[in-house]
């Protein structure tokens, strides 16, 4: 059952894989866009997680302990943005871009030292005989457990934000932060508590490229993934399951175009460079798609993205 | 009669910034009593009332409810105290529905299910019909304020606060709130009513209070005033209504036929086959509930949106398909409603504001390069002339207040001398001073031989100044009819009634 050499059952759960970075990290940035604050820093706070979760991983030896750390890298670099943007009213655009160049100098003087360590290896979940299943079983039972959270997460996004007060609020404050503010809302800390949330999940994300998909440690290992992640958030018109379909979609185009450069019976020689560039060219593509219709996607925005609130009077 | 007093406020002060907003406020409300808050747009109002609600501290001063100390700490403790507030700019979320909105302003709200039940039996007890499950986005301004007051009623409030409830409903949709109101009252709630249309609170309210510069100036029982009394109480000088030379129309200067436009924003309204002519000397007034298509047609005839040449035409020329600044060339000069950044850049100052309009008609470039010296002379000119306050003409649009901003905004365009010059909402926020001279200087214009339209929400404006009104209802615009002798029931059926209501529940809520 192959076509030119690629295996659609192996493609497609490789694909479930390749996705987990960038779909938690989507995922914690449509949580913070939807409390109405642009942070484009999440290839920094990715990358922060992947050394921070790497280097935990590394010394304590356990597998959990590194997801955790890399969750705390990136929350704490968060800190920074919340910091500039929620306290002294910085620039969101600005701030967001400066902590990703901040956060890739910071990760590479902090991997000074790790590069080529084996992290602790990866624990399986122990299927029996539903990894036996065929094709099925190879699609659904065979990956580590980071694969079945990233997708519990989006699921209770997913029912947070419909179903919650809680969820309740944080899409009332994106949506207008003054009227949130005049029925007493607390503004700045609902904020605070999305964009820590959106550090947690970038980082976890990165770590997973570390500790998991490579599995070492080299200077700007993300490679872009954070920029991917707002990207879908984008092409999922902040619903949270359009953001794991975003999320399959994009990582489905990185594992076939590693398939194709290893494929040698593909019919049409495409030149490796073309091949590696297609995700972000698919990215740019899907933006200006989006962006350019000013219809529903445009329609379903929070009004409030991107603008700092300061309580006046 | 102690017994009765539900809120009594005690020498409350306030100050930002070494400016008293509140000076030693004091006054009491009973319980089941309409009371009126009166001032000028500055005096204090809102600041006071946002005390009340728990959004500012106040420094000095304590507040009794019920005969208990109250000092909210925040508006969630106001709530739960009993005190409710409908807000002048509405506090609601367009994208979400009537009943997120609903819960999102109580407390402990019940499951969606049961208060979207709860919403559909209050908001009909209450002759407010509402959908609960209808986007924000896409209701009426009249509807929006009922969802607003629907969600203060489900917490069984003792006293409402309404911060100038009236300004963007129509005059049938202002009946269907006061019969609210009064049943509300009838029922033991207390109201305190902030407004500076006093015959709303002639026919409203059973006390009184004004302030002027945050001082407590007179109380008054409104039905024993004249509303000319009590405005003279509220602006502390005696009022001239605005006058003009008659003089009879003279050729059409503005024509427009067959106008129509798609909205450019999503919440907003297309214009359908808008059509008028205005002559040299007379004014226009424009009326309509906000959102049926005001910013569309201001838009349309500033050039910002283009459409076919004939459609827009100026001494019989088409120029529906020139940009602002060749439709300024030819004569066409307006203001539109949003002062800063549509109006005004927010962080340039006046001289580069005056300059981004006036620059072709006052000449105040050459070559590309900018004529300094003119430019600060046309901008001083416009400060001085139009009684602009302001530290200088380098001070940055953002600075001045609203008032003093549509001042210059106004002057700017006036002063350029225009044949045609629209303005939408050009006394919206104004203090009564300011917004006499306003229309003056508008009256003036016309007098000297400018074809004026005006578009406004506010009905008392256009009958003050115009000559002729139409009527702007989803788009559309109605033949516009002489103001003389214009009922306010004939302007209010113009403006479409009551959005949504039939004339049974107007009827029923009007006892």
């Amino acid at each position: 059952m192959d076509f030119y050499g690629i295996n659609p059952a192996v493609l497609i759960a490789s694909l479930m894989v390749a996705s987990v970075p960038i779909m938690l990290a989507a995922i914690g940035e449509l949580v913070v866009e939807k409390s109405g604050v642009l942070n484009l820093g999440v290839e920094g706070m990715m990358i922060m997680g992947a050394i921070c979760g790497f280097i935990t991983a590394v010394h304590s030896g356990s597998q959990l302990l590194g997801f955790l750390g890399g969750a705390a890298g990136g929350a704490v670099l968060s800190l920074i943005f919340i910091l500039l943007t929620q306290v002294f009213l910085a620039n969101q655009v600005a701030t967001g871009l400066a902590l990703t160049l901040f956060g890739l100098g910071l990760s590479s003087l902090l991997g000074q030292g790790y590069n080529g360590i084996k992290p602790p290896p990866t624990g399986m979940v122990p299927y029996g005989p539903l990894a036996d299943i065929p094709f099925f079983g190879r699609i659904l039972f065979t990956h580590d457990w980071m694969v079945y959270a990233s997708i519990a997460v989006v699921a209770a996004v997913w029912a947070v934000l419909k179903y919650s007060r809680a969820g309740l609020i944080l899409r009332a404050v994106g949506e207008s932060h003054d009227a949130a503010h005049a029925l007493g809302y607390k503004v700045i800390r609902i904020r605070v508590m999305a964009i820590l949330f959106g550090g947690a999940m970038a980082g976890l994300g990165g770590a997973y490229v570390s500790l998991v998909r490579v599995p070492q440690w080299t200077d700007g290992i993300t490679a872009g993934a954070g920029w991917i992640a707002l990207a879908i958030v984008v092409f999922a018109s902040w619903k949270p399951w359009r953001v794991l379909i975003g999320a399959y979609l994009f990582g489905g185009i990185t594992v076939l175009q590693l398939n194709l450069q290893a494929s040698n019976s593909f019919p049409i020689r495409i030149p490796v460079e073309y091949l590696a560039m297609s995700p972000y060219l698919i990215t740019i593509l899907v933006l200006v798609i989006m962006s350019s219709g000013r219809g529903k996607a445009s329609l379903n925005a929070p009004a409030a993205l991107g603008r700092n609130f300061h309580a006046s009077r | 009669m102690t017994a009765d007093v539900l809120l009594s406020i005690e020498g409350i002060s306030k100050s930002y910034h070494g400016v008293k907003a509140n000076d030693d406020v004091s006054f009491s409300i009973g319980a089941g009593e309409v009371h009126a808050l009166l001032g000028e747009n500055g005096a204090g109002k809102s600041t006071l009332v946002k005390m009340i609600y728990g959004l500012v501290k106040p420094d000095e001063g304590r507040m009794r409810l019920r005969g208990a100390d109250y000092a909210p700490a925040e508006p969630r403790e106001a709530r739960s105290r009993g005190v409710a507030m409908v807000f002048q700019h509405f506090s609601l979320f367009d994208a979400l529905t009537v009943a997120e909105n609903v819960a999102l302003g109580m407390d402990n709200p019940p499951p969606m299910r049961q208060l979207a039940g709860r919403i559909r039996e209050v908001s009909e007890g209450y002759g407010l019909p509402l959908d609960p499950t209808r986007l924000v986005g896409d209701l009426s301004a009249g509807e929006r304020q009922r969802v607003e007051i629907v969600r203060c009623l489900l917490q069984d409030p003792k006293l409402l606060i309404m911060d100038e409830p009236t300004s963007v409903l129509t005059p049938q949709e202002v009946n269907i709130l006061f019969g609210t109101l009064r049943q509300l009252a009838a029922e033991g709630t207390s109201i305190l009513y902030i407004s500076h249309k006093l015959e709303e609170i002639k026919a409203l309210c059973d006390e009184a209070t004004i302030l002027r510069r945050g001082k407590v100036v007179g109380t008054c029982t409104p039905r024993e005033k004249s509303a000319r009394e009590m405005a003279e109480m509220m602006v502390g000088a005696t009022l001239n209504p605005p006058e003009r030379a008659a003089a009879a129309p003279g050729p059409v200067a503005l024509t427009v036929r067959g106008l129509s436009v798609a909205s450019p924003s999503a919440f907003g309204t297309s214009l359908r086959e808008v059509g008028f002519e205005v002559r040299q000397g007379e004014v226009l007034g424009i009326g309509g509930v906000a959102g049926n298509g005001q910013d569309e047609l201001l838009l349309a005839l500033s050039g910002e949106i283009r459409t076919a040449p004939e459609t827009v035409r100026i001494h019989g020329r088409g120029i529906g398909h020139l940009g602002p600044n060749e439709r300024r060339k030819d004569g066409v000069c307006t203001a539109p409603e949003e002062r800063l950044g549509h109006a005004a850049a927010p962080d340039m100052s006046l001289t580069e504001n005056a300059l981004l309009s006036g620059a072709v008609r006052r000449h105040l470039t050459k070559r590309g390069f900018i004529d300094w010296a003119r430019t600060r002379a046309f901008a001083e000119g416009v400060v001085r002339t139009f009684d602009v306050r302001t530290p200088g003409i380098g001070t940055a649009a953002r600075a001045l207040s609203g008032g003093n901003l549509q001042k210059f905004v106004l002057g700017r365009e006036i002063m350029q001398e225009p044949e045609v010059i629209v303005v939408n909402q050009p006394t919206w926020g104004v203090d009564a001073a300011a917004a006499a001279f306003i229309r003056q200087a508008l009256l003036d214009r016309a007098s000297a031989g400018a074809a004026v339209v005006v578009i406004s929400q506010d009905i008392d404006e256009i009958m003050e100044i115009a000559d002729r009104f139409a009527a702007l209802n989803e788009g559309r615009l109605s033949a516009p009819v002489p103001t003389k002798g214009l009922t306010i029931d004939q302007i209010g059926l113009m403006l479409g009634g009551a959005h949504g209501m039939h004339e049974a529940e107007v009827s029923h809520a009007h006892p």
